[in-house]
Parts: structure tokens; sequence; C-alpha cells
């Protein structure tokens, strides 16, 4: 096994991706199994499941940033709010 | 209702390990020195969301940087916009539509396409020069005292003038196209109709463009909102910070200082903007093309 200390890697990173790499690999295995169909939402553009979670992901992303600029370090609330969001746009979007 | 089988994506596996190491590990690297601090010697201290909060606060030194080069950043694709997009539209609809002159035409707007950003930057930095450039020293006969280097104002107008210079011919070559594929028969009827000049753009062609329109939009913020070469070779980010876009003032981040941390997390969020707008750009060309098919179908 090569040193990669080097590289500084931290749990924290390692658990941020190894999340985001699960989503992906569940995602994926849900598209084998139950091959994904295309509907037009909210915005009045054909998403995927695949698509849904991108823009989950997205809006994830901004809504941690907001709440870090507005309301200060406090991701409970952030990640609570962009569970909810996801779930609003797997419905509806 | 059309069930997609994306099993053939398994066949990009090959693809994905190579993305992965030139592309996806420097991005969770990045990820990570986001959430650390290091004084060199590769030597990293966790510093959590600590440099994120600091962007985000334009009360700090981190972030109020970060805001002015971002509004700057806005400011500029908006300027361009105002001007590349009717400019261009002039341009389209003053070219001709047959002809020798139609290649003639192609072939000079699509000249200053293929200059590279940095030969763009350079031109543009020896023209405007008062002592050795043409334009420079012409505005300056004139009695204007014109100097980009020193004058914020004179900076700006020069960045974006070059800009109009090299990108008016992207959006005046996409609203050609626009224009050439509408049907003929269209016009007929409008002069059947005793439509004005204005009628027929308004009511005819202006909605015929409006997917290109849409297109060249997305594409010149996106090159704007990212514009790097241009004002690094013209300005170097001067006079003072005046044209220090978020790309260049990123570098000088990373690079000049080498505050790893902060550089981070400034393009992490520099990078979820543009990765916004590229979304919305591939929904709109995904989309596009889907309509067209379904009205050829």
């Amino acid at each position: 096994m090569p040193d990669f200390s080097w590289m500084a890697w931290t749990w924290q990173t390692a658990l941020f991706f190894s999340v985001i790499g699960a989503l992906l690999l569940v995602m994926t295995v849900l598209a084998v199994l139950f091959p994904e169909t295309e509907r037009v939402g909210i915005l009045r553009i054909p998403t995927t499941r695949g698509d849904r979670l991108f823009i989950s992901l997205l809006g994830a992303a901004f809504i941690n940033l907001a709440w870090l600029g507005l309301m200060g370090p406090d991701p409970v609330w952030a990640l609570g709010l962009s569970l909810a969001y996801a779930a609003a746009v797997f419905r509806y979007v | 209702m059309k069930v997609v089988n994306n099993r053939a994506w398994f066949l990009v596996l090959p693809v994905f390990a190579i993305v992965a190491f030139s592309a996806i590990l420097p991005i969770m690297t990045v990820v990570n020195y986001s959430v650390q601090d290091t004084f060199g010697n590769n030597q990293f201290f966790w510093n959590g969301v600590g440099w994120f909060q600091d962007l985000l606060d334009p009360s700090k030194e981190l972030g109020g940087r970060f805001f002015d080069a971002l509004w700057r950043n806005l400011l500029f694709s908006a300027i361009i916009l105002a001007i590349e997009v009717p400019l261009g539209i002039a341009v389209a609809l003053a070219m001709p539509r047959e002809g020798w002159k139609v290649a003639a035409c192609l072939v000079l707007m699509a000249l200053p396409l293929l200059i590279p950003w940095n030969v763009v930057g350079t031109i543009w930095q020896i023209f405007a020069r008062g002592d050795i450039g043409l334009l420079g020293w012409t505005v300056n006969r004139l009695g204007i005292d014109f100097n980009y280097t020193g004058h914020t104002l004179d900076a700006w107008i020069t960045i974006i003038v070059m800009d109009v210079w090299h990108w008016t011919s992207l959006v005046a070559l996409l609203c050609y196209a626009g224009l050439k594929s509408i049907p003929d028969a269209y016009y007929q009827a409008a002069r059947i109709d005793g439509a004005s000049r204005w009628a027929v753009f308004r009511t005819i062609q202006l909605p015929k463009m409006r997917r290109v329109l849409l297109i060249a939009v997305l594409l010149r913020f996106m090159d704007s909102f990212m514009i790097y070469t241009e004002p690094f070779v013209l300005t170097g980010g001067g006079p003072g910070n005046a044209t220090t876009f978020v790309s260049i003032d990123l570098v000088k981040l990373a690079l000049g200082q080498f505050d790893l941390g902060k550089a981070a997390a400034m393009s992490i969020v520099y990078n979820l903007i543009i990765l916004v707008v590229c979304w919305i750009f591939y929904t709109v060309m995904t989309n596009a093309d889907a309509d067209r098919e379904r009205v050829e179908a």
C-alpha cells in the first residue's frame, strides 16, 4: 500500500463522497432493476430519477451554503431542509 | 411514456477510471483542501466549514474579495450580453442570404473566433496602448486621456470592446443559422399582408431565433463568467483590483498566496454556480433536440 498521507485526506471528506458514491450506486442498481421513465413535472422538463437526484444534490449544496452564510454553521437544519427539498424534487419535479 | 434502458452505460467504465484519475480525484482533493488549512510544508489542519463561512461573509477579507469579484464578473457578463446579443442579431440580419458573399461573410465572421484567447489579449494589450498602440494613440491624439493600465473605466472599456470584438461573431453566426431556417413562405405571407420590416422582425424572425438566442445567451454567459486569459493578459486584473474577475482572483489566491483552503472553498462555490448554468444550458439543448424530433416525426 503506497503512502497517501501527503494527500492529507480527512475522514469527513471520505464520508461526504462515500454518501454521494453510495447514492449513485443505489440509483444505478435501481435503474438496472427498474428502468427509469421520464416524466414532466412542475419544471415542465422531462426528468428521470437520475435527473431528480442531480437537481436534489445541486440544490442541497446551495441550501447548505445559504444556511451557512445567513444563519451560521448549524448543519442539522440545513441538512433537514435539503432532505425536504430532495423529497419535494422527487415528488413534484 | 418511454422506458429507457441504460445498461449500455456500463461500457463506459474504462473511461470512468481515467476520468476518476484526472477529474474526480482532483475534485475530491479540492473538497478535502476546502475544510483544512495549511501553513506550507504539506502540513494540514482541520478547519471545518470555516473557509466557507469566511467566503460567504462579505465583511470578512475573503468574503469581501469574493463578492467583489463575483459582482464585477456578473456586471461584465451583463454588459457584454447587452451589447453582443443585439449587435449579433443586427449583424445576422444584415448578412447576405445567397451568392459568394455568404461564404466571404462567414469566413470573415469566423476569423476572430479562431484566435486563441491569449493572442486576443495580446493583440488588444498592444492595440490599446497609448504609446505604441494604434487605438490608444489615436484616442489620445483626439484629446481623450485614455490609459487602460491606470484608469478603471478605460480598463473596463478595453476589456468589453475586446470581448465584443472576439465573440459577437458567435452570436451573429448562431442567429444567422436561425434566420436561414425560416422558410420563404413566411416572408411571402408577410409581403402579401403588407407587413413592415419591423413587424416581420418582431413576429417572424425573432420568434424563430428564440432557441438559438437562448443558446447564444447561455454560451456567452458561461464563457464570460469563466473568463480568465484575456483580462489576465490585458490588465492582469488591474488597475488595482478593478478588473479582477473570479477566476483571476482564484488563481491569485491559490497560486499567488498559496492559500489552498480558501482557494478550494472559493472554487467550489464558483464551480457550483457554473454547474447550475451548465445544467440549464444542457436542459435547454436536449429539450430543443427533443422538440425538433417531435416536429420532424
